[in-house]
């Protein structure tokens, strides 16, 4: 049976524009201005998901993002599925679907229906409890326990959106476009202040556009006719940009806020294409002004979370603003006048409202008379303790409070209905307020949590600051708009307000029913279905703190965190601990405030640009060359150039032997190089580099190894010297950054006397490594006026020439313990010199290698790594460099860590060769080395840093860290592994051409 | 993420900026007149307070200028700026 609850006349559905929508493979049809939940509504569907523990039927609740029930799965099966999406937030568009989630097989019948029926052995804590032992089967318990409690689906394949980032800087952030965010926006701009209002609907107003109340007046029209009037007027001014569907997400210090503007979800798929779908704004805003408005708080009552149960300012926005009646026959249940206003509204629109249960005695505004008056039945003093009705609310029980209500009392009276508005007050909404890191305070007459103490430039106005009432929302709007921007006069000055006179509210947490409590089911959360019993159970076992209690029972802690339930768990924990309110402290209201989708957080960050790739200028060449690259920090290196199927170890033992027969070619433009210029740059190098830098002639290159202050291996590289005062240091591809950044550091706060300048130049050049017996004989060819005999041009020497018109700089310095020459030249230039070279040494078989074959040869000549060999604990002396540290200097940073008693200690580890005894087993990087085999636990004496098959020495090498293994030469040592135990002995870490006779080959 | 007013650029975002510990600590001008615990002293030991504390922070990608900052931890208020080399101003 379908009924319509379609009511006429409401200005924001426009019912020329039909929409067709699926919602659980069912089509119906809405009104462009629709949300889901309120197309829904008017098909009469309340039933829409099942609760999270007890698969009980849930409808929904509310009109907001504060959903705790109704969140649905959008576009199930497509690529841009998205799970947890408020119903009471979609915008409904030609072909959009949406399903239930938490059920199966489906939101009519669901099989973890039986959990309600099985509730009483779910208490709070129940799976902690349970699932406890034995502690080995957590995994498969847990792998049940996801599948069967999944909200929603994640989407499978990638996101075709596109998301974007943009800063925004203003003077005045508002957030909320209420009536106080209205008039707040409205008075900075008239101001000249540069001013941005967001609101996360797609209409301004909030809730007085359509309060159409006839009892209160703003300047003799309705509070809706005036803001109306208002909201047309902000077209009109200048310095005022409003950003609608964007919610504002976090808070942070300095008035730093994130929000998400949603500018394509409510668009049909053929609309959506190629449009920014989502953009997060970063908002830097000198002032903030908090307009966040209010949440209505439920009721807490036996069976409170029956389909058709509301808060009752929902029913009045479908009813005033979506032209929705949620039910044929409606009931109220209030503890203030505000439920009246909703009742007046159905009313008004001819439709039935049966009753209003109010656990007040009396009240006199004249709304409340006005009902009278139309022959509602008002039930003062009384409760709801009970309701029935499955999938669909059908009626309530309702008896009268007893004096002291703790408890009811007379006979029960039942009254039928398929719809109950609930009104338990009003919640501020404090969310943003405490995550800027401002402290609230409770008003214990007004039962709410207020702003009180701020940290930064921010006002809260209107009914998240505890005005609820129009006449307080302006009066008090105006003066702290006139405080906090310092201007004299507004536009407020002059408006004039009537109110209806409101009584107070009478608050009760949890409301008494003619059951005991353990037969209730009185839900605080409801998408976590935590009950006021749950929480009194988690005090009586001893929980006390509010953070342990949320935790132990999970209230608060759903897709919605406890938006609606929060204050009642807070109340029923103070009232049944015996502690007020304040006393508590509240949980912690952490960002997001509403969800935001991965896609917002990373913008256009994605794919290639997730994380920035560095390239050099030899690329192309080797993407032609059909290289296979590795990321060496932000660097893409050619790591090995396969020829016809090669593995990699088949690629990188031919290119090894290349390099060494005859000639190889390694890009090593990756290189950090820093230019370091003044008149002290020999000192400067004295103090940061271990060795001793004041005699090395001009023209001269020097290995130098730099240490950490607390004497660790920090980085190394060659240093030229190019003139008196001018050095070119090269570092780690990976360090480059840090090495510039650490110099800097010590010449701007430690030594500010030295005149010394420093410059990265990595970008600025390109590097070709020639190496190999016939590399001499290729730069000849390339240069031949240059002498390259070994007395003009030695090792560890520098040559500034020409190739043709190119400048280039050529060190002859080795890393691999060949002959070989790293010639520079200008970035731009690094191709053509590159291609140079492989014509050149066509002849001579060159062979272009890469990093892992860099790595062999270097690791055949004992050469570290750093980062691969040493690990910030290595000290030169552990890495059997002691050669390179001088005794002589003074200090070098670094110097006074060497002498500590810990860097002392003999038995500390220590860089090893080891050869296998099996020369064909190549051992694992990372493996542990022991001397016993047959002892239990078996001290670990290291690890094995570098392992290769060299094809140039036919076996197996490693480099290796090992405790004590200075004095271990030759001993006989055990790699354990999975399944055998590999035979090693300790080596020389030089394992090719000792004697360093092949760089001058 | 805070604003920080780099003496040398002005105010700009957090993310430009690189904190670097705690500030003031001189290094030794003859650390091997030192003993262990001095220089230990020296090398490791930092304070982490809740309340104002001195540092040292680094406008890495802006002029890479070093500059110090006083800080309040328990809610990142910075009270003072003030470029390497000047005196901390007074509490």
């Amino acid at each position: 049976m379908t009924k319509n609850l379609r009511l006429k006349s409401s200005e924001y559905i426009d019912e020329t524009n039909r929409i067709s929508f699926k919602f659980n493979g069912k089509t119906y049809h809405g009104f462009k201005g629709d949300t889901l939940a309120s197309a829904l509504l008017a098909n009469n569907v309340h039933l829409v998901g099942r609760s999270f523990k007890y698969h009980r039927p849930r409808g929904i609740m509310t009109s907001g993002s504060e959903e705790p029930n109704a969140i649905v799965q959008i576009n199930p099966g497509t690529n841009r599925t998205e799970p947890n999406v408020r119903a009471t937030e979609v915008e409904i568009y030609e072909g959009l679907e949406a399903t239930s989630q938490n059920c199966w097989p489906s939101v009519e019948f669901d099989i973890g229906g039986i959990n309600n029926f099985l509730s009483p052995f779910f208490p709070a804590g129940f799976y902690y409890k349970t699932f406890m032992w034995p502690a080995s089967f957590w995994e498969k318990y847990e792998f049940f326990i996801r599948h069967s409690a999944g909200l929603g689906k994640s989407p499978t394949s990638s996101d075709p959106d596109i998301y974007d980032h943009r800063n925004i800087h203003c003077d005045v952030l508002v957030v909320g476009a209420g009536i106080s965010g209205i008039l707040a926006a409205k008075n900075a701009a008239k101001n000249n202040f540069k001013t941005l209002l967001v609101d996360e609907k797609n209409e301004l107003g909030g809730s007085t556009v359509y309060e159409n109340n006839e009892f209160n007046k703003i300047d003799n029209k309705t509070p809706s006719e005036w803001l109306k009037k208002e909201i047309e007027e902000l077209k009109n001014i200048k310095n005022l940009e409003i950003k609608t569907r964007t919610s504002v997400a976090a808070y942070h210090q300095y008035n730093y806020l994130l929000a998400k503007e949603n500018l394509t979800d409510h668009l049909e798929a053929k609309d959506k294409t190629n449009k920014i779908r989502q953009r997060l704004l970063k908002i830097r805003a000198k002032k903030v002004i908090l307009a966040t408005g209010a949440l209505e708080r439920p009721l807490i009552f036996n069976n409170n979370d029956r389909p058709g149960i509301m808060l009752s300012s929902a029913v009045k926005k479908y009813s005033e603003f979506y032209g929705v009646a949620c039910g044929f026959k409606n009931v109220f249940f209030t503890n203030n006048d505000s439920a009246y206003e909703s009742a007046l509204s159905l009313y008004n629109k001819g439709i039935n409202v049966e009753a209003i249960v109010d656990i007040r005695d009396q009240s006199e505004s004249k709304i409340v008379k006005k009902i009278e008056e139309a022959g509602i039945k008002i039930y003062w003093s009384h409760t709801i303790v009970d309701t029935a009705g499955y999938k669909r609310l059908n009626s309530v029980s309702i008896m009268k409070l007893s004096n002291d209500s703790t408890s009811v009392t007379g006979s029960k009276i039942s009254i039928s209905c398929d719809c109950l508005g609930v009104a338990g007050g009003w919640t501020p909404a404090v969310h943003l307020y405490t995550q800027s890191g401002s402290k609230l305070k409770f008003d214990q007459e007004k039962q709410i949590f207020l702003p009180n103490q701020n940290t930064s430039e921010q006002i809260s106005v209107g009914s998240c600051d505890g005005d609820f009432k129009i006449d307080e929302i302006i009066k008090n709007l105006n003066q702290k708009l006139k405080d906090s921007l310092n201007i004299k006069e507004t536009d407020l000055d002059k408006i004039k307000v009537e109110i209806d006179q409101e009584n107070s509210k009478r608050n009760i947490w949890l409301l008494p029913s003619d059951k005991p409590l353990g037969k209730t089911k009185s839900f605080v959360d409801y998408q976590n279905d935590a009950t006021a019993k749950d929480i009194k159970l988690a005090l009586r076992e001893g929980f006390r703190s509010i953070e342990h209690v949320k935790r132990y029972t999970t209230t608060g802690m759903g897709t919605d965190q406890g938006k609606l339930g929060n204050m009642h768990a807070l109340g029923i924990i103070a009232d049944t601990a015996g502690v007020k309110m304040g006393e508590l402290g509240t949980t912690t209201f952490r960002p997001p405030y509403t969800p935001l989708t991965f896609g917002t957080i990373v913008g256009r960050n994605v794919g290639k640009f997730f994380d920035i790739f560095r390239r050099t200028p030899m690329n192309d060449w080797h993407v032609e060359n059909k290289a296979e690259f590795e990321n060496v920090g932000q660097w893409k290196r050619a790591w090995y150039y396969p020829i016809d199927g090669e593995t990699m170890h088949q690629a990188v033992q031919r290119e090894s032997k290349a390099a060494r027969e005859s000639a190889g070619i390694l890009d090593a433009s990756t290189l950090g190089k820093i230019d370091i210029q003044g008149s002290d740059a020999s000192e400067f190098l004295n103090r940061v580099y271990t060795n001793a830098w004041s005699k090395l002639a001009i023209g001269k290159c020097r290995y130098g190894l730099m240490l950490n202050e607390d004497g660790m291996v920090y980085d190394d590289g060659v240093t030229t010297r190019l003139g008196e005062n001018h050095y070119l240091m090269t570092t780690t591809t990976g360090g480059a950054a840090n090495v510039l950044g650490k110099l800097e550091d010590y010449l701007q706060t430690e030594w500010p006397e030295l005149d010394v300048y420093l410059t990265s130049v990595t970008d600025h050049y390109a590097t070709a490594s020639l190496c190999g017996p016939n590399s001499k004989k290729i730069l000849k060819k390339i240069i031949p006026d240059l002498d390259l005999s070994d007395e003009n041009f030695p090792h560890m020497s520098f040559k500034e020439t020409n190739i043709g018109s190119i400048q280039c700089r050529i060190m002859r310095i080795s890393f691999t313990g060949e002959h070989s020459y790293e010639i520079n030249v200008q970035a731009s230039y690094g191709k053509d010199l590159w291609k140079k070279c492989i014509d050149a040494g066509q002849e001579f078989n060159i062979t272009p290698y890469g990093t892992e074959t860099m790595h062999l040869l270097r690791a055949e000549k004992g050469f570290i790594i750093v980062g691969q060999d040493t690990d910030g604990t290595m000290t030169p002396i552990d890495l059997q460099m002691d050669w390179i540290v001088s005794k002589k200097k003074y200090d070098f940073i670094g110097k006074r860590s060497l002498y500590r008693s810990d860097t002392m200690r003999e038995d500390r580890k220590q860089l090893v060769g080891l050869l296998t005894d099996d020369p064909n087993i190549v051992l694992e990087e990372g493996a542990q080395i022991v001397s016993e085999l047959n002892q239990s636990p078996v001290e670990m004496l290291g690890h094995v840093t570098s392992s290769y098959f060299s094809p140039n020495l036919n076996k197996s090498i490693a480099l290796a860290v090992v405790r004590g293994g200075k004095e271990m030469m030759g001993k006989k040592l055990f790699v354990p592994m999975e399944n055998k135990n590999i035979n090693v002995t300790v080596a020389n870490p030089v394992f090719y051409d000792e004697k360093n006779e092949r760089l001058n080959a | 993420m805070f604003l920080i007013n780099c003496p040398y650029c002005g105010e700009r975002d957090q993310q430009e900026f690189k904190a670097g510990g705690e500030a003031h600590i001189d290094r030794p001008k003859q650390p091997t007149e030192l003993s262990d615990d001095e220089w230990a002293e020296y090398l490791f030991m930092r304070k982490n307070i809740k309340g104002v504390q001195f540092e040292r922070w680094n406008h890495a990608h802006g002029c890479r200028k070093w500059f110090n900052m006083v800080r309040d931890t328990s809610n990142d208020e910075i009270k003072a700026i003030y470029k390497m080399g000047e005196k901390p101003p007074a509490q």
